[in-house]
């Protein structure tokens, strides 16, 4: 397997030394979809952001790469690295509703990559507009082009937001919790949507989320991470038939099965919480004696 | 993080201690105006006229700050001027924070309809421009300190009100209040006894700051022969006179001046230093 | 639609202000201790003095028909006569009002841009020491009022460094001849470089005495609101879009920070405008402000009535156009 994205050793702490990623390693190839699992608080949003270069400024990198097509990003200048990422990257953002520009139409916040960064002519990137928001299915695209975010439901502006991230072809996308925001009703069609657009666009998607029933639907692969640590990192059809693990076992029986959601949901247990702490302050000391 | 916070902390003492040792060092110096001025600050003395400060060439021996243009000692008037800004100041000040504080309390705590006249009243009067209304009052009050005084107090009580309303609504929703009515006690009692002290910071703030706006109008006022009789001396009538002889005698609107630039900004001072001391979030 | 509908709703409203002005402004200058012939003469005039002004001011009617003589006369556009300088009201007020226009326009504008400058500049280098820097100059700007920064110019700019003058507003040997009293205005207009240098080295100091309070306020609430705009997703978004810095502040973050700060920054408007009256005292600006002093001193209440209300007329303009340019500027407001 060539790595497309590769993050080694990648710890991120807060300035107070209170720590966030715990030497997470991860592994991409290219057309790779992989879910990255875990609860709140696991840390497993600022993986993206480290990878997009837009990690919070109360956070620091203590060490670690992530080698992107084989460049290592953290090594790049802020220049670069905007150049990089806005070339070959995407993001779509947990929240549709504060992730567009109350300011500016949608048709402006669709094209201006391609214009502005990419350097395409207006039409053609008013051609791949409509060609985008073909196809996620959004009605009337005349009219939308021409609207504000607020004239439009959480459900479409996020179909925007996914056209938006696929209007450049990018190598990556990286799905930040997509659909926590939205209704549960449109949630569904939200995740199906992204589904669709990566098996016909065949980019790399690193799907954040804490929906293993998603997982289930979209991915091929996922990472499990624990307080900051990746636990478990294997093929889907694994982890559900056999997860290794006993914190993925426990997050396994407490999920509902997205076939059967009136299977008993059984809470992951505290002495399995316990154990896998246990096990992270352990790491935490030898990390720490090791600096 | 730690050091940060105590960066900040030293700022505000910094700030504070010299704003505040300015403001006392110039209200001793007006108690004791008579014993130290080296000149009766209306005397004029002809043949004394713009004399320049103590370190320049032409200087005599008592005149420290120089003369102006009709031989009276800038010091000594700057002194005495500093009387009459102070006892503004303070008059003023503090009966805009009575009448406004007062109506605030009783707004914020009491609510319903004395909380909508009240504030109907407040609405009414930030209507009018303060330039507009000062402009009218002195009109039709006349000069003098007593006009100043008045005009101040009813245009600015609404500063105070507004923002004591407010204060009052956030404590009355607190639990100690709650618990104060839960134990029977009278409404008035509280007020007084529970909510007045937990508002009493944001007052003293707003009376520092205030004090400052009570400064600089007298000195405008007084510049522009709005204020006293000329026979006194102020600030204001000090600078407006300076401004003629300025390229002859340019301390005689320097020194003032700088008095007045120096107690004006250490009210502001003071007052931003304290709202931050009271402040819980900084703290 | 809705614009329509809120604009006529705020011009009724401005109606109904400068009515309730013109009743107090009346009422207060006529119940007020001491009658009004009393302070406009001199003391020691005659009782028949007394009574010849009274029946020429219309001060012998009852105030009720007093206040519709005058209100009607003002509907006409008569405002009444002054009493110092013997001139009808209106003539005199309008041919100051251009004056005043002037000044606090350009104040406002040196204001904006001042502000303006110093919060992006602020938002930039945020978390440096300039930020710091950039917070302590704002708060010493704030706490000075303008007739202090108009008197340290005075001194550095008029005596110690003469580069600007300090009184009035054109130099008298320009002996000008425009046909309007917008000097600056028309200047531009007929690219009569020379007038209009000169009336910029008038104007210049007075009008930065007044713009320095209201720089300082557009300022730190602007680093406020781009501050809080900073971290919201959006402006997020538009960086991995591989935009830099720079753009995201001012395209993404501006934009949406500007809206918040511009009905506060009205209102400190108004302020600024109040601010003319002193300011123009102090550099012998031949504005409106100027001539209220005057009016004050010499107690020449036919004309304070004038100026006061016309000051009250431009203040509830400048409100109407605040909301005016937040409704054209807010898209949800815009479209629908």
């Amino acid at each position: 397997m060539t790595a497309f994205l590769s993050i080694r050793n990648l710890s991120i702490s807060l300035q107070n030394g209170e720590r966030i990623l715990r030497s997470v390693n991860m592994d991409l190839a290219r057309g790779d979809v992989r879910g990255l699992v875990g609860e709140s608080g696991a840390g497993k949003s600022m993986i993206g952001k480290a990878i997009l270069g837009i990690l919070p400024r109360a956070l620091k990198i203590d060490e670690g790469e992530i080698l992107f097509q084989g460049k290592n990003l953290l090594n790049l200048n802020p220049r670069e690295l905007r150049k990089e990422i806005g070339a070959n990257a995407a993001l779509i953002p947990q929240d549709p509703l504060t992730a567009l520009n109350p300011s500016h139409r949608i048709g402006r916040q669709i094209t201006n990559r391609l214009i502005d960064i990419l350097g395409w002519s207006k039409s053609d990137a008013v051609k791949r507009t409509y060609d985008l928001l073909d196809e996620v299915r959004i009605p009337d695209p005349k009219r939308v082009i021409n609207s504000f975010p607020h004239e439009l439901s959480g459900g479409m502006r996020q179909r925007i937001l996914i056209a938006s991230a696929f209007a450049a072809e990018p190598k990556l996308i990286i799905a930040d919790e997509p659909t926590t925001a939205l209704d549960v009703t449109v949630q569904k069609q939200i995740v199906s949507l992204i589904g669709e657009m990566q098996s016909r666009h065949g980019t790399t998607l690193l799907f954040v989320t804490h929906d293993l029933g998603v997982v289930s639907k979209v991915c091929q692969s996922l990472s499990v991470l624990f307080l900051g640590k990746v636990i478990e990192d294997t093929s889907v059809s694994l982890f559900f038939d056999n997860p290794s693990h006993p914190y993925s076992r426990a997050l396994l029986t407490a999920t509902p099965k997205y076939t059967d959601p009136n299977s008993d949901l059984i809470p992951v247990s505290e002495k399995i919480l316990n154990s896998v702490k246990e096990e992270v302050l352990r790491l935490d000391r030898e990390w720490s004696n090791g600096r | 993080m730690v050091d940060s916070s105590r960066n900040i902390n030293r700022k505000i003492g910094l700030r504070m201690w010299l704003s505040g040792g300015w403001l006392l060092f110039l209200f001793l110096a007006t108690l004791f105006a008579p014993i130290i001025s080296p000149h009766d600050p209306l005397a004029q003395d002809l043949f004394a006229s713009r004399l320049p400060p103590i370190w320049m060439d032409g200087y005599e021996s008592t005149y420290y700050l120089g003369s102006d243009s009709l031989g009276r000692d800038v010091l000594s008037r700057i002194l005495y001027g500093a009387r009459i800004a102070l006892l503004v100041a303070l008059i003023a000040s503090t009966a805009t924070c009575i009448i406004g504080a007062t109506l605030g309390v009783l707004a914020g705590y009491f609510g319903g309809w004395v909380d909508l006249v009240i504030s109907r009243l407040v609405d009414i009067w930030m209507a009018f421009p303060p330039v507009l209304f000062a402009i009218l009052l002195i009109a039709v009050l006349g000069t003098g300190l007593t006009s100043i005084i008045i005009a101040i107090i009813v245009i600015d009580w609404t500063r105070f009100c507004r923002v004591i309303r407010a204060e009052t609504m956030s404590q009355s929703a607190m639990d100690y209040v709650a618990s104060a009515q839960a134990a029977g006690r009278a409404r008035f009692g509280i007020m007084v006894k529970e909510i007045f002290p937990n508002v009493l910071p944001t007052i003293v703030v707003l009376l520092t700051l205030e004090m400052g706006i009570a400064v600089i109008v007298e000195a405008i006022l007084s510049f522009v022969n709005l204020s006293i009789s000329t026979d006194f001396p102020t600030w204001g009538g000090m600078i407006s006179e300076g401004r003629t002889s300025v390229h002859q005698a340019w301390w005689v609107i320097v020194f003032p001046l700088i008095t007045l630039f120096l107690t004006v900004l250490s009210f502001s001072q003071l007052g931003e230093g304290l709202k931050d001391r009271f402040d819980p979030v900084l703290r | 639609m809705p614009i329509l509908k809120r604009l006529f709703i705020r011009i009724l409203s401005i109606a109904v202000t400068l009515i309730g002005v013109s009743i107090i402004v009346f009422v207060v200058i006529r119940v007020v201790p001491g009658n009004p012939i009393s302070m406009m003469l001199p003391p020691g005039a005659t009782d028949d003095d007394i009574l010849r002004l009274k029946i020429l001011y219309g001060f012998d009617k009852s105030i009720i028909e007093q206040f519709f003589i005058w209100i009607s006369g003002v509907l006409s556009g008569d405002f009444g006569t002054s009493i110092s300088l013997r001139q009808p009201v209106l003539s005199l007020v309008l041919g100051r009002l251009p004056a005043t226009l002037e000044l606090s326009l350009l104040a406002l504008l040196i204001a904006c841009i001042l502000g303006g400058t110093l919060s992006l500049l602020g938002t930039r280098l945020r978390e440096t020491k300039i930020e710091g820097i950039i917070d302590g100059i704002n708060g010493m700007a704030m706490s000075i009022p303008d007739f202090l920064w108009g008197l340290i110019f005075i001194l550095l700019f008029g005596v110690m460094w003469p580069i600007f003058h300090i009184s009035g507003r054109i130099s008298p040997f320009l002996d000008i001849d425009y046909s309007t009293q917008f000097y600056l205005v028309e200047s531009i207009v007929r690219f009569d470089l020379k007038v209009f240098a000169d009336l910029l080295a008038h104007m210049l100091m007075p009008a930065v005495a007044l713009s320095i309070p209201l720089a300082a306020i557009i300022s730190q609430l602007l680093k406020q609101s781009l501050k809080e705009t900073m971290h919201l997703d959006y402006v997020t978004l538009s960086r991995t879009k591989g935009y830099s810095e720079n753009h995201v502040i001012l395209r993404e973050a501006l934009p949406n920070a500007v809206l918040p700060t511009m009905t506060l920054v009205g209102v400190q408007f108004t302020f600024l405008i109040g601010g003319t009256v002193i300011i123009e005292r102090l550099f012998s600006y031949e504005g409106l402000g100027n001539m209220a002093i005057d009016a004050v001193i010499n107690r020449d209440l036919p004309l304070i009535q004038g100026i006061v209300i016309l000051f009250a007329l431009i203040f509830t303009l400048v409100n109407l156009l605040v909301d005016l340019t937040y409704t054209l500027l807010n898209p949800k407001l815009r479209n629908g």
